[in-house]
């Protein structure tokens, strides 16, 4: 059954930041071919706030890796930020993770021997910024997310909240259009996941970065503007937030 | 990402797993150290053998009579009396000869007050000390006025002087040779063995014109024993030692068709040899060390294995953030190296040791050379890139999606 919303699209801007047009995926082992993403059609918008959902197994991951230039597609084209993802080399494809698009995922993902202000400052080496430079950065990112004053910390020596909090700082360092959220809340209790939510909303209205999370949790999606519901690879849902069932 | 940044990186790996990091570099500290201290030993043999190679003489020939044939026997070599004093003479003559040092010699009893001694004893002239360098630690050596006025004066070697005077000065006492009383004008400096095992300090020297008419009987006046010739360049012993036979078979009158009356045999070739059993021994020692230092890398291959491993999800964290292949190779490149680069200065400091040890309860004086020193390092450095490329290239080919998804 389509959704009257899926009608609506494309929208008029020329150059989105993100066109995906048939992306299909299957994983192979051996001969057998398991398809996990059936030509998925996805435009976003610079400046949006998208929640994807569904159910484990409906390709939200896949799709979320695609996206993140993690991994590519079996067919289809995607373009991010007017590049075409296929042509573009390993190198390429890092300094684009690196640089337009920040990850945050559900189990922090911070490098445990690091101080808290070298692993936000991490992607800025990366990216050939001087130690000294990338550190004042990192700081001015974690002052940002309400860490101002934890820099020398280690990971484990803070709450998950506030790991989280420092992820966030990382995917922000770099200045990213865009900010790739697996689940960012999956592993924190609901005034937790507020505060990271509000955060998120924060950045995305204040600082106009297009945040797209990945969640299974309606309470979560209804931060976000627009939903796309996957299900068995295929979107199911693409419209406002405001109008969906959950 | 720049070098210092990616070094504090492998540091803070290290420290992350201290016993592991420990044990890696053990491998590497030990085949450092057996590298250097082996390189050190064979090093130390080498130069323990020149010292004794020196100490015989160098670019040393000596020319022995040839044998003799009497009744249809052939006798020995140096059983003819071929050679003369005046031969001697002749061959100081030769161009690039430094010395020509004519000897007569022969066992006798040698008596001091109550002791007696069996040593060899030297008809020599001032020159064989020069051949020998030779100086004496007591007393003074004889000269050509002891040479012409017939002196009946000796030098001792260590070795006898010690048999027949114990711990007194032998200086200004009296020796018996042949019931002759000989002043003792000097005793020689310790020389040691020679290089077959010969103890050159058994000996007593007494002028050569005063033992052929006090002590020893030759065959004719003016024959020899041996002569030693020293050449004044290593690199004219080829043509020193043809002039040495054509100037003997002109004296002594030897037709082309004739076999020479005499040998000369070129000391510089025992030497060689010599050196080059050291130069084999050092190789060998080298190469023990070497395979200890493989086997040191291969714990270093297997240890980064592992990390490698363990690290997947690290390595998946840093691609997602935007390391590129090249960064993660570098990453765990460095980290192999640092491992190696640090055992080996811990190697070198251990070899240092090592070597204090050996020198002080061996007689082998061990010194580590600043060369063994840097060949050890660059080659601990070498392992490192060696055996840390294969896991680094394995840890920079991981699909990040994949790093990523490992638990």
């Amino acid at each position: 059954m389509p959704d009257p919303a899926m009608s609506a699209q494309p929208k008029s801007d020329p150059h989105p930041l993100i066109r995906m047009q048939a992306i299909r995926k299957s994983y192979f082992s051996g001969d057998i071919e398991t398809p996990v993403l059936h030509g998925i059609d996805l435009t976003i918008e610079r400046g949006e706030f998208v929640a994807i959902m569904g159910q484990s197994g409906s390709g939200k991951s896949t799709l979320m890796n695609i996206l993140g230039c993690l991994d590519t597609p079996t067919s289809g084209t995607f373009n991010l930020d007017g590049a075409e993802a296929a042509q573009l080399s390993d190198n390429d494809l890092a300094a684009v993770r690196n640089r337009t698009i920040g990850f945050v995922f559900q189990g922090f993902n911070l490098l445990k021997r690091m101080p808290l202000v070298d692993n936000v400052a991490l992607p800025l080496l990366y990216a050939g910024v001087s130690m000294r430079e990338a550190r004042e950065r990192a700081m001015k990112k974690l002052a940002l997310t309400g860490l101002g004053t934890f820099g020398k910390r280690l990971p484990n020596q803070i709450s998950g909240g506030q790991q989280q909090r420092v992820a966030i700082s990382r995917a922000l360092v770099c200045d990213p259009a865009l900010i790739l959220a697996d689940e960012p809340t999956g592993n924190l209790d609901t005034t937790t996941s507020q505060e990271i939510m509000e955060l998120f909303t924060r950045l995305n209205r204040e600082q106009r970065i297009t945040i797209l999370i990945v969640t299974h949790e309606p309470d979560v999606a209804r931060y976000a503007t627009r939903l796309v519901r996957l299900k068995d690879g295929l979107v199911t849902y693409d419209g406002p937030v405001a109008g969906a069932h959950f | 990402m720049g070098i210092w940044q990616v070094m504090i990186e492998a540091f803070r790996a290290m420290g992350m797993n201290r016993l592991r990091a420990g044990l890696t570099m053990l491998g590497i500290i030990i085949g450092v150290g057996a590298v250097v201290l082996m390189l050190a030993i064979g090093e130390s043999v080498r130069g323990d053998i020149n010292q004794r190679i020196t100490a015989m003489g160098s670019n040393l020939f000596i020319v022995f009579p040839g044998s003799s044939t009497a009744n249809g026997v052939r006798a020995g070599r140096g059983a003819a009396q071929t050679l003369t004093q005046a031969d001697a003479q002749a061959l100081a003559g030769i161009e690039n000869v430094e010395y020509s040092a004519p000897i007569i010699q022969q066992p006798f009893q040698v008596a001091a007050g109550n002791n007696n001694w069996n040593a060899m004893v030297y008809g020599v002239t001032p020159e064989y000390f020069s051949i020998k360098a030779w100086d004496t630690e007591a007393g003074s050596l004889f000269g050509d006025i002891e040479m012409r006025s017939l002196s009946r004066v000796a030098v001792l070697g260590r070795t006898t002087a010690q048999n027949l005077f114990g711990d007194m000065n032998p200086v200004g006492q009296t020796v018996r040779i042949r019931n002759k009383p000989f002043e003792v004008i000097g005793v020689l400096a310790d020389k040691g063995s020679d290089l077959g095992g010969g103890d050159q300090d058994d000996a007593v020297f007494v002028p050569l014109a005063t033992a052929r008419q006090q002590v020893i009987r030759t065959w004719f006046p003016g024959s020899v024993n041996l002569i030693m010739v020293q050449a004044a360049r290593a690199d004219r012993m080829k043509d020193v030692e043809q002039d040495i036979v054509q100037t003997l078979r002109i004296r002594h009158r030897i037709r082309e068709d004739q076999e020479d009356d005499f040998t000369v045999r070129d000391l510089s070739a025992i030497a060689e040899a010599a050196q080059g059993i050291a130069t084999m021994l050092t190789l060998l020692l080298g190469a023990i060390g070497s395979i200890s230092l493989v086997v040191g890398g291969i714990g270093i291959m297997n240890i980064m294995l592992v990390s490698v491993t363990e690290r997947t999800r690290e390595i998946g964290i840093r691609m997602a953030i935007g390391a590129k292949r090249r960064d993660v190779l570098l990453q765990f490149l460095t980290e192999a190296v640092v491992i190696c680069v640090c055992g080996g200065a811990i190697g070198i400091a251990l070899a240092y040791a090592g070597g204090l040890a050996v020198s002080r309860f061996s007689p082998l004086a061990v010194e580590i050379s600043s060369f063994a020193i840097a060949i050890a390092f660059s080659f601990s450095a070498m392992v490192g890139v060696f055996f840390g490329f294969y896991p680094a290239r394995r840890a920079a080919g991981l699909k990040p999606v994949e790093a990523l998804r490992y638990e």
